[in-house]
């Protein structure tokens, strides 16, 4: 059994996707990160049969609205004293800047340098977001 | 109050502001001397990315019939467009020029960049296959002067309903009248997006290929080109290009006070021995689409009214 070491100060991403693990860690730059990392893929887990879980031994400000975009049914535990001080539920955002891009050949986007274009979530169960421009669907 | 609002899609305004827009509409069709001079000193600029002969000659003899003046351009190639200005740029340099803008442009949501850029109100004047609001509000006029009410039709609206944005603009602003039904017609290749009929709101719709099979049902039938230029195959436009051709023949079946609309400019897709049956009224709509376009510039530019 691969052991862990419980961590003391800091934060634990649980019940992410298996296979999704290692799309959140880059997303949060953790590939790069000077401080205890941890990504334990493939976990046996009572809810999800096998689920990723990320480790990180520091307080870090963390982009929930990327998370939840990427996976709103993982869970984020912030550790004090090696006790869970809070958990934060994700969901999916109800809007988007900055993140998605439009894949519509013909949306203005493709031409004009535009930031923070706006998304909208239009479908749950594909998590497919409306862009403000053009209206055309997409998804992360 | 429309006074520097912008049009970017239909829906921007309430069924409320659409109604004073049309009974505007109403009035300068009954007296247009009352309103030759209302836009005297204003300027409209037409921005137009793509080539239009219609809208931007419906555009320009609307703000000229209101003694208004018009600049503007027909390709970004003859523009600084072509040296890299960005849209935000350039209507906020317009702007600086004009009372009121008309923008057409390949690229769907370009209008509604340049609103967020601009002081002075922006038309949307068609945006690649997305929005095209003043057709619509020129059909929802013809709708209410011919058929007497824009709500409790079956409307069938024929052909390319992928990329066909005057279809797009119009099921959209229907479906927010009450007890309309839609049919779309069209090959499968060229069906109505998802997107349009998830808006739909409670409404009935059906699709089919077959224009013969519904035709009898329908109060209106919406004929639309199929168009050249969505297509990125040559090939596959030719093969859908005359999927649907009306003819008198076709037309036999048809309720006796149907009314037949189409956005123009047509190719194939109604035989010219239609013209002559008076339910062809698709050059009146032409020129409802003047006479709206007149209401809307008054009602965005908030002139007033002494007629």
């Amino acid at each position: 059994m691969l052991n862990i070491d419980a961590i003391k100060k800091g934060i634990v991403i649980d019940h992410i996707k298996a296979g999704c693990g290692y799309k959140i860690f880059k997303e949060l730059g953790l590939h790069k990160a000077d401080y205890t990392v941890a990504l334990i893929k493939n976990v046996p887990s009572n809810k999800l049969g096998k689920k990723d879980l990320i480790k990180i031994e520091n307080e870090i400000d963390l982009d929930l609205t990327i998370l939840g975009l990427i996976d709103p049914d993982i869970t984020i535990n912030i550790i004090e004293n090696e006790k869970i001080k809070e958990k934060i539920k994700l969901s999916l955002p109800k809007t988007v800047k900055g993140i998605l891009k439009c894949k519509n050949p013909r949306c203005v986007t493709t031409i004009e340098k535009i930031e923070d274009v706006e998304f909208t979530l239009v479908d749950e169960k594909t998590k497919e977001y409306k862009c403000e421009y053009c209206d055309a669907k997409t998804s992360l | 109050m429309l006074k520097g609002r912008h049009l970017i899609e239909p829906n921007d305004f309430t069924i409320k502001e659409l109604d004073e827009i049309f009974t505007l509409a109403e009035d300068i069709i009954k007296k247009p001397d009352a309103y030759s001079d209302i836009c005297r000193g204003k300027l409209l600029a037409t921005l137009f990315y793509e080539p239009s002969t219609r809208t931007k000659f419906s555009f320009e003899a609307a703000m000229l019939r209101l003694g208004g003046n018009v600049i503007g351009f027909s390709e970004a190639k003859s523009t600084s467009v072509a040296k890299g200005e960005s849209i935000a740029d350039t209507i906020r340099t317009i702007g600086c020029y004009a009372d009121i803008a008309v923008m057409r442009h390949p690229k769907e949501g370009a209008p509604k960049l340049a609103s967020k850029y601009s002081n002075i109100p922006v038309i949307n004047a068609g945006d690649g296959g997305h929005q095209h609001p003043t057709q619509t509000l020129t059909d929802l006029l013809t709708i209410k002067l011919i058929k007497k009410s824009i709500s409790n039709h079956t409307i069938g609206l024929c052909g390319d309903l992928k990329f066909g944005r005057t279809v797009h603009s119009l099921v959209k602003a229907l479906s927010r009248y009450q007890n309309i039904k839609f049919v779309f017609i069209s090959p499968s290749e060229l069906k109505i997006p998802q997107y349009i009929k998830d808006e739909l709101k409670g409404h009935e719709y059906y699709e089919t290929s077959s224009l013969e099979d519904v035709i009898d049902k329908l109060d209106i039938l919406y004929m639309t080109r199929v168009q050249r230029e969505r297509f990125i195959s040559e090939e596959e436009y030719l093969r859908l290009k005359d999927s649907y051709i009306l003819t008198l023949e076709k037309l036999k079946n048809a309720k006796k006070d149907m009314i037949i609309m189409h956005p123009l400019p047509r190719v194939n897709e109604i035989a010219m021995e239609v013209d002559s049956d008076e339910r062809a009224v698709y050059f009146k709509q032409a020129r409802f689409g003047m006479f709206v376009r007149m209401a809307l510039i008054i009602k965005l530019l908030g002139v007033e009214i002494y007629a």
